[in-house]
């Protein structure tokens, strides 16, 4: 399509907190479509950079837009409506609401009826209630998680959790998607299958996402572009093949593994 | 056809309801139940309806707060004012005394529902405090020696409100609006970042409880003749809590069991007065020591009633799976 105008675009920016600045100067634009991943060392400022982007921090310097509009300072809530999503290094499901009710919590912003109309159960409500419980098990077929829509979040195995984790970010139908470390804690397998899922999610929903990760063969793998992080500052970027290759990444992060 | 079903369940309740009600105040009439048994009614469904609005604010929002009885007190003045001072009728008193109160909740909630944890809990209670404060220094009202007030409260008014308060509760909880407060209690980060305005749903939720606090406080300022500022300091606010914690966190029937039940103990044991307070206190930390989820968890009564799909009708459940 259009590639010429990205997605989002990162100017400059950086954020401080008290004299430490743990995120600093940083560049960054992803065009629709792609599917970009964020490395670096432990401490390096990726999750910081995340709660940058979906308002949760909010930035002390520099702009970030999304399809032109600019989000600093708006509400964490405020950014999700206007279309980014993500998921959380550690699972934040609502543990004790059903997997379905989880996922309707994210279609709430695109609920149609108003309290009133609940409060007196008027046919609008039951209308709307109606049409997000079948959009969200339509939801949980793709994720295959139908067969347990009405077991408490908690219960899930750690595996369906991560993956409902997604599934609900996506329910919130984002642009952007960010995966804040998809498949920690995975066996082999389990990151095989996430791997698959992401592929696919991302062909059917038209996607951009950002991903953080450590697992290298993941992102060497899906990734189409990466950004490297070190000590809140970019000190990388470019195609999987030239961030293997770049001696300053080798020397701050891939040292060993890829020598 | 689902439609029809709950619409069944839920009109099957009020029937029952209105049966419930007739036959009692026909029981009134018929002196069979003699005053302290009408008390003791009147008790119950006052502290339904606190415990009822408190469940919105701690058991679904998940908001510790803690000045429950000042909006007990706003509602409970502001309908007094209305039928002592100003000899408007008692509907209207009821009204201005949930409006008041509710008012009082926005100015309280906007300012300290930023606050989480104990950090509100500490913030609601000073609210309380001065509200009672507040009213002890008001000449108008009657400053310490309180106002007295007409006995207006009857059953009809009574069980009409309690029935408004849980069908309302019920329905906000079992709605997407109440989902985006219960996703606020179980994570209040997530529930952001999944687009959940969270301080929109904290004050929403603040307000419907504080506006139902203040429905009861009409109710209970008609019914004792008098009311006094130090009725409604934070003992009442403990009060309160312990019904919605003893009947379970986040459990509608298990708040308004508890209200039932422990208004009874409580009535019962007033004529042992020495050791009232111990025993009372004793069946709290039994309970909290071998049920501490309280008594029904975060279930709710229908869910033992009927099971499977079979749940899908009557007022309580009508999201089945929703915790509240």
């Amino acid at each position: 399509m259009m590639a010429k105008t990205p997605l989002l675009k990162v100017e400059n920016v950086g954020i401080r907190f008290g004299g430490l600045k743990a995120v600093s100067d940083v560049n960054l634009e992803l065009n629709q479509g792609e599917l970009v991943g964020l490395i670096g060392p432990n401490g390096a400022g990726k999750t910081t950079f995340f709660n940058l982007l979906t308002g949760v921090y909010v930035p002390t310097e520099g702009s970030i837009s999304l399809d032109g509009g600019k989000l600093n300072g708006l509400a964490p809530y405020k950014i999700n409506q206007k279309g980014i999503s993500r998921t959380f290094q550690n699972i934040r499901l609502f543990s004790d609401l059903s997997v379905l009710d989880n996922v309707k919590v994210a279609y709430h912003s695109l609920a149609k009826h108003s309290i009133v109309s609940s409060l007196l159960r008027l046919p609008s409500h039951f209308s709307g209630e109606k049409e997000m419980e079948e959009k969200a098990i339509e939801f949980l077929k793709i994720f295959k998680l139908e067969s347990v829509m009405h077991e408490q979040a908690k219960n899930l195995p750690y595996g369906q959790q991560r993956r409902l984790e997604i599934a609900r970010a996506l329910a919130a139908n984002p642009k952007l998607l960010l995966l804040d470390e998809p498949a920690a804690g995975m066996n082999p397998q389990e990151t095989e299958e996430l791997m698959n899922l992401i592929a696919l999610i991302r062909e059917r929903f038209s996607l951009t996402i950002l991903l953080i990760e450590h697992d290298m063969l993941l992102v060497m793998g899906v990734c189409e572009r990466i950004y490297v992080l070190d000590h809140g500052q970019l000190i990388a970027q470019g195609t999987p093949e030239q961030i293997r290759n770049n001696p300053k990444v080798i020397e701050a992060y891939l040292g060993e593994e890829v020598s | 056809m689902n439609l029809l079903k709950k619409a069944k369940g839920f009109w099957g309740t009020i029937v029952l309801v209105v049966i419930f009600s007739v036959v009692t105040q026909l029981l009134i009439n018929g002196g069979t139940l003699n005053s302290f048994y009408v008390n003791t009614l009147f008790s119950i469904g006052i502290n339904i309806i606190l415990a009822a609005s408190l469940h919105l604010i701690i058991g679904v929002t998940g908001q510790f707060s803690i000045g429950h009885a000042g909006f007990l007190a706003v509602g409970a003045y502001a309908s007094a004012i209305i039928t002592m001072k100003l000899g408007l009728p008692f509907p209207v008193a009821i009204l201005a005394g949930g409006a008041a109160a509710a008012i009082a909740g926005l100015i309280i909630g906007i300012p300290t529902l930023r606050l989480r944890g104990d950090y509100l809990a500490i913030a609601t209670l000073g609210f309380g405090e001065i509200v009672k404060i507040v009213f002890l220094n008001i000449d108008y009202i009657g400053g310490a020696s309180g106002m007295t007030v007409t006995h207006l409260t009857t059953w009809p008014w009574l069980i009409a409100c309690v029935v408004i308060t849980i069908v309302v509760i019920v329905n906000f909880t079992n709605s997407t609006h109440g989902r985006a407060c219960i996703s606020i209690r179980e994570n209040e980060i997530a529930a952001d970042a999944m687009g959940i305005n969270t301080t929109f749903y904290k004050v929403m939720a603040f307000i419907i409880g504080a506006f139902f606090a203040g429905v009861a406080g009409a109710l209970h300022a008609h019914n004792f003749y008098i009311i006094q500022p130090p009725n409604f300091g934070f003992l009442k606010s403990f009060d309160i809590l312990i019904l919605v914690v003893i009947g379970g966190l986040g459990s509608m029937s298990g708040a308004v069991i508890a209200a039932i039940a422990l208004t009874i103990i409580s009535t019962f044991l007033s004529s042992y007065p020495e050791v009232r307070m111990v025993i009372y206190s004793l069946v709290l930390i039994v309970m909290m020591l071998f049920r501490p989820q309280g008594l029904m968890g975060s279930k709710e009564i229908t869910s033992f009633l009927k099971l499977g799909k079979a749940a899908k009708g009557g007022v309580h459940n009508d999201g089945k799976n929703t915790v509240a």
